[in-house]
């Protein structure tokens, strides 16, 4: 990472530029930012939460903004082509050639940020407010912790640039029934981009997004991202992100969702690119009978490092949260999931399960799992569950006998391995892109393309 | 068809297979029985390529080749079927596109043409009705949440399916109550050809009476200690396998 005194020179020639410089809100929010940077600074492995996930040799990504390569055709990936609302940003910059945010039902409104700033810099800064910011300590532990109050430097830094990024608003009862798109493309061979992603589904409102950051060319970028996300009450908010930028590429995301009364909020995170790659998702379940369904999944392989981190927070009496997690590590690749269940004293009655499984297909594969339960409250249902293990001898065997080479043999379990996190997603079209790009990066593990029931039946 | 010759197996080093012969000629039925621990599923894995079955003497010929040298899925495509004591469940993968992937990774391998889905569906579809499976089992994940009855009929359908030319079938009445019995031993009998040989391994004279063979062996302890023809089953089920002696004197 670049040097601190480097950052600042950024910092001060980048400011006086960036949209709604100078309006009082956002000059605080980037100060605030700025500073708050510099009290954390980058993360290192004594800050809680980042222990199995050292960013120290990333010294040399440069932060300055990426520079967009010579726009040739890019190919934009969607969940629904054609059948979606979309905000596409290239390099981090909004494109509105690229976008296409088509008719919005009354009550909706999708803009960039950029945009939105532009507009009206106060009430971007509103809006910008109104969203819950991801908080370090995340634990109600008490005594001394080092690392405590640390390891917000990397959101700072995302608040020091704040220009860049998308805010989806549904009123109160609107239905969506076409998904949202927000789509990263990277083309730059190196720099940073650090955008902001709002999504506010007021009470009764549902909506599906998706998020895509993939590469068209790019190399060694560096993507920080921080998304915002409130659920109002009875609301439904379907969210996938699907992570599959270049083998060279800097990810850093951090998800904040707080779910009010009778709300859902269901996040799939799909991890195949990047050389590290974090998603950090807090969810806080903050009304009753809250919902949330976490799932997430990762192939990582050469000496890449993918890492899922989450908190789930029981506020309220009588939540659900569910959470599954499963990758798969090949090579010298690292995974490392750590997922806390927080039940506060008032949250009697909650349902909290969590899952994590790695199957390591070499000898140099290493998954760090870190599940955590922390329950202040004493009628709740909580398990959590970690294995890691390799291909099942037997299962290969009896696949093999029947006539199936080896590798086909093996990417036939690696997929039915994976195929069960993509059933976590509720919503089809979400879970059909989650199951064709699972496919497709096996496909690249193995070499081998399998038939997928769906080809099989024909369906 | 197949010629073992003095063959002798370990397994984590410890020797199981103590020096078997057996030649099975096209189209013969060959029944191993024995007591347990005898070594049956052992050889039934030497002869299908199971990984961690160490062959340290002797020589199997199949069709005329080296069928040690080859992977468990070459003899597979080869011809050389093994319906499992133990079906193994694999879940997260249907037997539809378990069987359609081994089906036309074997036919390649024959230079046939890969069915497409139609085909593929009409085949099973057929094949599976002739063995009382409805359509939810055939699309279910392998053998997950079968009973036992259904996972080895789940085996006779993949032999049906992939029409091998020699046939193991390891205790594949074990399980079964008497329908599912008959229904297995018909599918066995309808695959029944001049071509296509069977070794049946079984623990009971019972399902040699369905499955009629042309010649009955006794393994024990490693070795074959005797042979005959089809009364030879019967005579074992009346006396044990006692005489046979104890894995001391082996
Ligand atoms: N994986 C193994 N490791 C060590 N010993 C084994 C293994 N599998 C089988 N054996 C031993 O080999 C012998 C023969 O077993 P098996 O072939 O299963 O007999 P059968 O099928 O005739 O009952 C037994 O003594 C058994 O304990
Ligand atoms: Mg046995």
């Amino acid at each position: 990472m670049a040097a601190i005194a480097t950052l600042k020179d950024l910092y001060e020639t980048l400011s006086p530029g960036l949209p709604g410089a100078g309006a009082a809100g956002l000059d605080r929010l980037r100060a605030d930012g700025y500073a708050r940077f510099l009290a954390d600074g980058i993360p290192t492995p004594k800050v809680e939460g980042w222990k199995y996930t050292n960013l120290r040799d990333l010294a040399g990504v440069s932060l300055a903004p990426a520079q967009p390569a010579a726009n040739t055709d890019i190919d934009l990936p969607s969940v629904a082509p054609g059948e979606t609302h979309r905000l596409v940003f290239v390099d981090g910059r909004f494109n509105a050639a690229l976008s296409a945010v088509g008719t919005l039902p009354q009550g909706v409104t999708l803009d960039s940020l950029r945009g939105l700033i532009e507009a009206s810099p106060a009430y971007a800064a509103e809006v910008l407010d109104r969203f819950p910011a991801p908080k370090s300590d995340t634990g109600l532990r008490v005594g001394p912790n080092p690392g405590r109050g640390q390891a917000l430097g990397l959101v700072g830094l995302n608040g020091a640039f704040l220009a860049e990024g998308a805010v989806l608003t549904v009123g109160e009862g609107v239905k969506l029934a076409q998904p949202v798109e927000f789509v990263f493309i990277a083309t730059a061979t190196d720099g940073a981009w650090h955008p902001r992603l709002l999504i506010d589904v007021a009470a009764g409102g549902e909506v599906t997004v998706a998020e895509h950051h993939v590469a068209r060319g790019g190399g060694a970028t560096f993507a920080n991202i921080v998304s915002g996300v409130r659920v109002g009450e009875g609301a439904i908010l379907r969210h996938a992100k699907f992570q599959e930028e270049a083998e060279t590429a800097l990810h850093l995301a951090s998800v904040t969702a707080t779910v009010a009364a009778s709300a859902t909020y269901e996040t799939f995170v799909l991890t195949t690119g990047g050389r590290l790659a974090r998603t950090d998702v807090q969810v806080r379940l903050e009304g009753s009978g809250a919902q949330t369904r976490v799932s997430g999944t990762y192939g990582v392989d050469g000496s890449r490092h993918a890492d899922f981190t989450s908190l789930i927070d029981h506020v309220a009496a009588n939540c659900t949260s569910r959470e599954v997690v499963k990758g798969v590590i090949d090579g010298r690749g690292r995974a490392v999931f750590q997922g806390k269940i927080i039940v506060r004293p008032d949250a009697q009655k909650t349902d909290g399960h969590q899952l994590n499984r790695a199957l390591l297909l070499s000898d140099t594969a290493e998954i760090d799992a870190k599940p955590e339960l922390e329950i202040y409250a004493d009628d709740v249902k909580c398990s959590h569950g970690a294995t890691a293990g390799e291909l099942d001898e037997e299962a290969l065997f009896y696949l093999r006998a029947r006539g199936i080479p080896a590798d086909t043999a093996r990417a036939l379990l690696i997929a039915a391995f994976l195929d069960e996190v993509a059933e976590e997603i509720g919503d089809e079209r979400l879970r059909g892109h989650a199951m064709a790009r699972i496919q497709e990066r096996i496909g690249r593990l193995t070499g081998i393309t399998v038939d997928t029931d769906a080809t099989v039946l024909g369906e | 068809m197949l010629e073992i010759k003095n063959l002798h197996a370990t397994v984590d080093g410890k020797e199981i297979l103590k020096g078997i012969n057996l030649t099975i000629n096209p189209g013969e039925v060959h029944a191993i029985m024995g007591p347990n621990g005898s070594g049956k599923s052992t050889l039934s894995y030497v002869l299908s390529g199971r990984d961690g079955y160490e062959v340290t003497e002797g020589s199997v010929t199949f069709q005329g080749k080296d069928l040690l040298a080859m992977e468990a899925e070459e003899r597979a495509a080869e011809g050389v079927f093994l319906a499992f004591q133990y079906p193994v469940e694999i879940p997260g993968v249907s037997n539809t596109t378990f069987l359609k992937t081994a089906l036309n990774a074997v036919r390649k391998h024959k230079g046939l043409p890969e069915l497409d889905a139609m085909q593929f569906l009409k085949l099973i579809r057929a094949k599976a009705k002739a063995l009382n499976m409805n359509d939810d089992m055939i699309k279910r994940a392998v053998n997950v949440g079968f009973s036992g009855g259904e996972k080895k009929r789940n085996d006779i359908l993949q032999m049906a399916m992939l029409e091998p030319s020699f046939a193991i079938l390891d205790e594949t009445d074990s399980g079964l109550d008497i329908d599912a019995l008959k229904l297995v031993a018909d599918g066995v009998n309808s695959l029944r050809s001049p071509e296509r040989s069977m070794l049946v391994i079984t623990h009971y004279q019972r399902l040699l009476s369905y499955i009629v063979p042309d010649h009955v062996h006794v393994l024990a302890y490693g070795r074959i200690v005797r042979s005959g023809g089809k009364e030879l089953a019967l005579e074992l089920e009346a006396k044990g396998y006692a005489e046979f002696g104890s894995p001391e004197a082996a």
